[in-house]
């Protein structure tokens, strides 16, 4: 296989991810979409890691799984607390920010 | 020796601020003392210093520090202490150390007390550093600090409108000739290249006459600003609206001699232009009679002192226009002397009569105020020429001046002024001291003034007396660095024939007013003639001044007020406010709160710069 096989494979998903942040309002899904992109992230850094013969790539992406599973930490506490609260996760009832 | 410049100097300035940190405090005594104290020590540095240049024959320079160095053009801060400098730090420092110990007592009952006397070191400090400059940039400092200190002054009661209105008043009149003496100095900038007195004056002979007659002339303007030469003259007599020894010391002995002191400085320059020269002395004897003819006919005390002091400074003119620049220097410390003593007993009649300004609702004084009236009527003496007093020996030599340049219209002229002089001045103190009581002794409880205050005075009056026996050795002595100047035109018997004739007038016009006011004055009648209505409304210049300068000038103001400013400026930044306003208003929407929205923003966002850094790496 080609790097460019894994390349256009992490754009696939990361698109993938993309749409679903713009499309979804739920924000569990919001997060899902989230950890699609950076998991496509991921997929092209250790590729272009493996062919390059350069172990940082890989490297990095230990770290984005890293920070990404405490970002769904966090993220998951808060919208535990949110759905207490409000009883909804739909994204268009958070607008507490209107300008 | 340098010490004693920087005592002389930085005293004043150091009393000043010191009384600056009390001012916003009620009354201490302390800085009214501690302000005198430091005077006190500048006058003796200040005459120690004069005893050295005289003993010595040496002058004294020192460079405090540079102060512009760009390029070429390098000023630094310095000072010169020669013969005329000397003489105006001496002549300046004690007149003021006098008026800072009369002025405890006169402004014993004011609330501001101690801002008053932070105000009047700092004149001190800003006028030593005008005479004392060695230069055009920091003589220009202290012409500004002098300005700025007369206006506080003059403002000094400023819940006063008139107050308020007179420094105003003083303030833009001054602009005016400030403008003058700042191309003046220009126009010495470009072509010289320096503004040091002594390159300046060394050079000046290479130039073109036709820019020596502008500079001239531009430094003139500046000089009739500071000394209130006709047109700029009615400042001064409005400036009588400060305090009383405020007056003494700047609008009579020192400020004001400021311009006939610039005069005297440049003395190589106007020498070299006799014309414009013989232009100032005739302006100075226009305003001698000009202003003493104001004076016959005004009733304010005060105001009339400042005619005189007007009138003075014309003769002082006349002397420096025609080349007699000692004369010009002796008349103004001797004028010094006997006109600031007058203001002091001014003020020390006003005390006793409650503010009282009006001569013609005073009169009998004499019994209740002998020492003032005593030393009133001395400076009054000296004042108008008598022998053996101070005024006669330099005004005799001003009619002298004129006469030895054949201008025998201006020695006219101020020999017509001489009686004037001692007709009014004799005026004032007739109405004050003598004649009838004009007060009901119910309403006022005139009372002499303190001991202390009167003994301020005296030093001043003994000086107004003896300062003219003096005028050999002060000849000697500011000759040195002034052109010698002697009547060498006119024989000696007709030098004493033109005394006769000078002390004569002058006598006569003492004698008039004298025989005039002990019975009763001028009748009624006189007050109705046109004559008289011209002169008390001080020939309408005032009036006219305000009908065809400042009114126009205001409408032109409110004109550009409400056509330019308003419509134009204002309206173009407002209107650059207002876009930006309404572009906000329009742009809110994006701020929905939803996050989705924001979001798919976002990733637009990001979708335009990817592209935007494309389109840029393909370029």
């Amino acid at each position: 296989m080609t790097l460019n096989a894994y390349l256009i494979l992490s754009t696939i998903l990361f698109c993938i991810g993309l749409i679903g942040v713009i499309k979804r309002k739920n924000v569990l899904m919001l997060f899902f979409s989230t950890e699609i992109m950076l998991n496509a992230v991921n997929v092209g850094l250790a590729a272009i890691s493996k062919f390059h013969g350069d172990l940082s790539g890989q490297i990095f992406a230990f770290f984005i799984i890293a920070v990404a599973a405490s970002e769904v930490a966090i993220g998951l506490g808060l919208l535990i607390l949110w759905y207490k609260r409000t009883g909804s996760i739909n994204l268009d009832d958070i607008a507490k920010m209107r300008g | 020796m340098e010490k004693y410049i920087y005592i002389a100097l930085f005293a004043p300035l150091v009393g000043s601020l010191v009384a600056a940190l009390f001012s916003t405090q009620p009354k201490t005594v302390f800085t009214g003392w501690f302000t005198s104290f430091m005077l006190a020590v500048s006058m003796f540095a200040s005459l120690n210093l004069l005893h050295y240049v005289y003993t010595s024959e040496t002058t004294l320079h020192v460079n405090l520090f540079d102060w512009i160095v760009i390029g070429n053009l390098n000023i630094p801060f310095g000072f010169v202490v020669d013969q005329v400098s000397v003489v105006m730090m001496s002549v300046v420092t004690v007149v003021s150390t006098m008026v800072h110990i009369h002025s405890i007592g006169y402004m014993e009952h004011d609330k501001g007390f101690n801002r008053y006397f932070s105000y009047l070191s700092a004149f001190v400090f800003s006028m030593l550093v005008l005479v004392m400059s060695d230069n055009f940039a920091v003589l220009f400092i202290g012409w500004e600090g002098v300005g700025v200190c007369s206006w506080l002054l003059i403002g000094f009661w400023y819940h006063k409108e008139s107050a308020t209105w007179a420094a105003n008043e003083a303030f833009i009149m001054n602009r005016i000739g400030d403008l003058g003496l700042l191309l003046g100095m220009f126009l010495i900038y470009w072509n010289i290249g320096s503004l040091q007195y002594d390159i300046v004056f060394a050079q000046l002979g290479g130039l073109d006459n036709s820019l020596l007659v502008w500079i001239g002339c531009l430094l003139f303007l500046g000089a009739m600003g500071k000394s209130a030469q006709f047109p700029l003259h009615t400042w001064l007599a409005d400036a009588m609206e400060g305090p009383t020894p405020v007056s003494a010391l700047i609008h009579a002995a020192t400020m004001v001699t400021a311009g006939v002191y610039l005069v005297v400085r440049s003395n190589e320059l106007y020498t070299l232009i006799p014309e414009v020269g013989y232009a100032i002395a005739a302006l100075g004897a226009f305003v001698a009679i000009f202003a003493a003819s104001m004076a016959l006919v005004n009733n304010d005390m005060k105001r009339i002192i400042a005619y005189s002091t007007l009138s003075q400074l014309g003769y002082m003119f006349v002397a420096a226009g025609l080349g007699a620049y000692w004369v010009a220097l002796f008349h103004l410390a001797t004028h010094a002397f006997f006109k600031s003593v007058l203001f002091l007993g001014a003020g020390n009649v006003m005390h006793a009569m409650d503010d009282e300004l009006d001569i013609r609702k005073m009169g009998g004084l004499h019994k209740k105020m002998k020492a003032t009236s005593i030393i009133m009527t001395v400076a009054s003496l000296a004042l108008a020429g008598i022998f053996p007093l101070a005024g006669f020996f330099s005004k005799d030599k001003i009619l002298e001046a004129a006469f030895n340049a054949d201008a025998i219209l201006l020695w006219g002229v101020l020999w017509v002024t001489a009686g004037l002089t001692a007709f009014y001045s004799f005026r004032l103190v007739m109405k004050i001291f003598f004649g009838e009581q004009n007060y009901s002794n119910e309403e006022f409880h005139p009372h002499e003034a303190k001991n202390f205050v009167i003994a301020a005075m005296i030093p001043l009056a003994v000086l107004a007396v003896v300062a003219g026996w003096f005028e050999h050795s002060f000849v000697e002595f500011v000759t040195k660095t002034l052109p010698t100047w002697e009547a060498s035109n006119i024989a000696h018997s007709t030098a004493w024939i033109l005394i006769l004739i000078t002390s004569a007038v002058a006598i006569g016009g003492i004698a008039v007013a004298v025989f005039k006011y002990r019975n009763g004055g001028f009748s009624k009648d006189w007050e109705n003639t046109s004559i008289y209505k011209l002169l008390s409304n001080q020939y309408y210049i005032p009036k006219f001044y305000e009908v065809f300068i400042s009114r126009p000038y205001y409408a032109v103001s409110v004109w550009i007020w409400k056509v330019i400013e308003i419509k134009l400026i204002d309206a173009s930044i407002d209107g650059l406010a207002h876009f930006v306003n309404k572009l906000g208003v329009k742009a809110r929407p994006i701020q929905t709160g939803n996050l989705s929205s924001s979001l798919r923003l976002m990733v637009f966002g990001l979708i335009l710069g990817l592209v935007f850094a494309l389109v840029l790496s393909v370029l």
